[in-house]
C-alpha cells in the first residue's frame, strides 16, 4: 500500500501541490491525470524521494519516504519524466550497473538482466550506447531498469510517452499483467490509455486532487452519459414529421440533430426517466425511422476532463 | 560496509565507462602531457640545466591543474543535473554519500593515471642521471593529493549549477585563490603592508605552499593532513549541496 498524506510542495511562493492525500492497494494500477503544470510529476518526485515535500510525507509499504528512505526506496521502481539514462553506457552496462545497486550480483544478477532485456524486447541493441537509440529504445530502457528487480511499487511518470501506436500497446499490456502482483501510479496525458490500463483514475488540477474514481465513474459524469445515438434513414418528404414525432414521443426529453444529409440523419436522443436501449429502439421504429446505427453514449473522458479541470 | 562499498565501486565503474565513452578522457590526457612535457623541456630548459630531478616538471603542476582539473570536474554533477540523470539515480536504493564518494574517486583516479603516464619523465632523468628517487617519489605522491584538493573544489561547483562553462570558471577562479594565495610574488607583496602572522595565515591555505616541500621530497604530514582536509572540507559541502536541495 502506498499512503500519500498530506503531501504539498512550494517552490518559494508557487504552490505547486497543495495538501494531496490518497492511498493505493496492491492490484490496483491509479491514473494521475491532470493539465500540464498541475503537479503531477512533482507529486511523483516527492513519493519517489527525489525532491523534499514542503510538508506531509508518503508511506511506501510501511516505510516512511523521509524517515526510512532506503528502504521505501528498495520496494520502488521509477520512470522518471522523459526517460533519463546514461547516454555513454551500453544498455547492457547500463542496467548492469542498476542491476548492482538494486543488490543484484554474479550469476543472479545477469540473469535479471538478461531476463528483462528480453521482456523489453532490447536484444538486438543490447551492445549499443544508448546515446546511438531511438527515442522509443531509450524509453525501453528506462522502464526495463525501473523494473529489473521486480519492485512490488512502480511509479512510472508518462511511460508510454514517444512510442509509436505498436509500442503503446506492447508496454500498456506489460502494465497489465503486472498490475496483478503490484502496486502501480502511472501519469499520462493520454485518456484511452487511462481506458485501457488503470483501475483507477485521480485527476490533478493546480496542484488539488478535483476527481478520484473510476474510469467508468468518471465516464458517468458527463452530461451525455446515458443518452443514445442513432444514425436513421429517411426520404426528404417524410424527414421533418418523423423527427417531430420523435420528438413529441413519450419518453423522449429531447431530440439533438448531430448531422443532416442528404439521406441521413444523425441524432442524440435524451431520455426521459429510466429507459433501456431496448424501449428506445423501439420508440424510434415507432416513429418510422429506419436505423442504420445506434449506440448507447457512454460518456467521453476527454470531455469530463475538461469539464472539470476548467 | 560492505554494500556501500559495492555500491561505490558500481559508481566508479560506470563513471569510468562515461570518461572513456567520450573525447573527455583522451583530449584531457593527451594535452595534460603535450603541455607538461612542453613546459617542462622547452620552456624550464630541462636539459640545459643539467640537473638530475624533476624540479623543471613539478613547478608547472598547479598551473597546469589550474586549468586541466576543473575541465575534468565540470561535468560531475552539472551533466547529471543537465541530462535528467540525478533524478534517477538519487531514487536508487544507494546513500548520496556513496555516490559522491564514488564520483569524486573516479575523477581522482582518472587524473591520477594522467599523471602517472608522465613516467617517461622519470625514466628520462634517471637515465641521465642519478636523482634521488625518494624526493620524486615524494613529489608524484604531493601531485596526487593536490589534483584531489583541486578535484574536490571542482566538483563543489559542479554540484551547485547545471551549466559546466559556470561550474568550470568559479571553480577556476576559487583554485586560483588558493594557488595565489602561496605564490612568491604575492606573499612578498602582502609581506609589505601585513604583519607575519596574517601572511603567514593566507598562505598556509595555499596549494602552492604545501606542495611546494613535497616536490622538494619532504613528506611532512601538515601538508598531507592539509590537502586531505581541503578534499574532505569541500566534499562535505558537495553533500550539503546536494542534500538541501529544494528543487530539482
Amino acid at each position: 500500500m502506498i499512503e500519500v498524506r498530506n503531501l504539498s510542495k512550494s517552490f518559494g511562493e508557487v504552490v505547486a501541490v497543495d495538501n494531496i492525500s490518497f492511498n493505493v492497494a496492491r492490484g490496483e494500477v491509479l491514473g494521475f491525470l491532470g493539465p500540464n503544470a498541475a503537479g503531477k510529476s512533482t507529486t511523483m518526485r516527492m513519493i519517489t524521494g527525489f525532491l523534499p515535500p514542503t510538508s506531509g510525507t508518503a508511506i511506501i509499504g510501511g516505510h516512511d519516504i523521509l524517515k526510512e528512505s532506503l528502504k521505501a526506496r528498495n520496494l520502488m521502481g521509477y520512470l522518471p519524466e522523459n526517460a533519463p539514462v546514461y547516454g555513454e553506457m551500453t544498455v547492457s552496462s547500463f542496467l548492469d550497473f542498476c542491476a548492482e545497486i538494486r543488490g543484484f550480483s554474479g550469476r543472479n544478477k545477469v540473469q535479471r538482466k538478461n531476463e528483462v532485456i528480453e521482456k523489453c524486447f532490447l536484444k538486438e541493441v543490447k551492445h549499443q550506447p544508448i546515446d546511438t537509440l531511438s527515442k522509443g529504445y531509450k524509453q525501453r530502457v528506462c522502464f526495463a531498469q525501473s523494473i529489473i528487480h521486480d519492485p512490488p511499487y512502480l511509479i512510472m511518470d508518462e511511460p508510454t510517452d514517444g512510442l509509436d501506436p505498436n509500442q503503446k500497446h506492447e508496454v500498456r499490456t506489460m502494465i497489465k499483467e503486472m498490475s496483478k502482483e503490484k502496486t502501480i501510479i502511472l501519469s499520462t496525458h493520454i485518456l484511452e490509455e487511462v481506458e485501457a490500463v488503470c483501475t483507477r483514475a485521480i485527476i490533478i488540477a493546480k496542484g488539488k486532487i478535483v476527481a478520484d474514481d473510476t474510469p467508468d465513474g468518471l465516464k458517468a459524469r458527463s452530461p451525455l452519459h446515458g443518452t443514445y445515438r442513432a444514425r436513421v434513414s429517411l426520404t426528404p418528404q417524410s424527414g421533418e414529421d418523423r423527427l417531430n414525432a420523435l420528438k413529441e414521443s413519450d419518453g423522449v426529453k429531447d431530440v439533438e440533430v448531430l448531422a443532416r444529409r442528404e439521406t441521413q440523419l444523425d441524432v442524440r436522443i435524451y431520455p426521459a426517466g429510466q429507459l433501456s436501449a431496448n424501449d428506445i429502439l423501439g420508440i424510434l421504429t415507432n416513429a418510422h425511422m429506419e436505423i442504420e446505427s445506434f449506440s448507447v453514449e457512454e460518456g467521453r473522458l476527454d470531455k469530463v476532463f475538461r469539464m472539470i479541470t476548467t | 560496509m560492505n554494500r556501500a562499498w559495492r555500491n561505490i565501486k558500481a559508481i566508479i565503474a560506470k563513471e569510468l565507462k562515461g570518461y572513456f565513452g567520450s573525447p573527455v578522457a583522451y583530449v584531457f590526457t593527451i594535452i595534460f602531457l603535450l603541455l607538461s612535457g612542453f613546459l617542462t623541456f622547452s620552456v624550464s630548459h630541462f636539459y640545459e640545466a643539467g640537473q638530475a630531478d624533476l624540479r623543471a616538471f613539478f613547478i608547472w603542476l598547479p598551473w597546469i591543474f589550474l586549468f586541466l582539473v576543473p575541465a575534468v570536474a565540470m561535468r560531475l554533477w552539472a551533466e547529471e543535473r543537465r541530462s535528467g540523470t540525478l533524478e534517477l539515480i538519487l531514487t536508487l536504493p544507494i546513500r548520496l554519500p556513496e555516490i559522491i564518494l564514488g564520483k569524486f574517486l573516479a575523477a581522482w583516479l582518472f587524473i591520477s593515471m594522467g599523471i602517472a603516464l608522465t613516467f617517461p619523465l622519470v625514466i628520462t632523468v634517471a637515465y641521465l642521471g642519478n636523482p634521488d628517487m625518494g624526493a620524486i617519489i615524494a613529489a608524484y605522491f604531493g601531485a596526487f593529493l593536490m589534483a584531489g584538493a583541486y578535484l574536490s573544489i571542482g566538483a563543489l561547483t559542479s554540484s551547485l549549477t547545471r551549466n559546466q562553462v559556470i561550474s568550470f570558471i568559479v571553480s577556476v577562479v576559487i583554485c586560483l585563490f588558493f594557488v595565489l594565495a602561496g605564490w612568491a610574488p604575492v606573499t612578498g607583496a602582502l609581506r609589505g603592508w601585513a604583519p607575519l602572522w596574517l601572511v603567514n595565515i593566507i598562505s598556509g591555505f595555499s596549494f602552492m605552499t604545501h606542495f611546494v616541500t613535497l616536490a622538494r621530497g619532504v613528506i611532512d604530514l601538515r601538508d598531507v593532513v592539509y590537502f586531505f582536509s581541503v578534499m574532505g572540507f569541500m566534499l562535505f559541502a558537495n553533500a550539503v549541496v546536494l542534500q538541501n536541495r529544494r528543487a530539482v
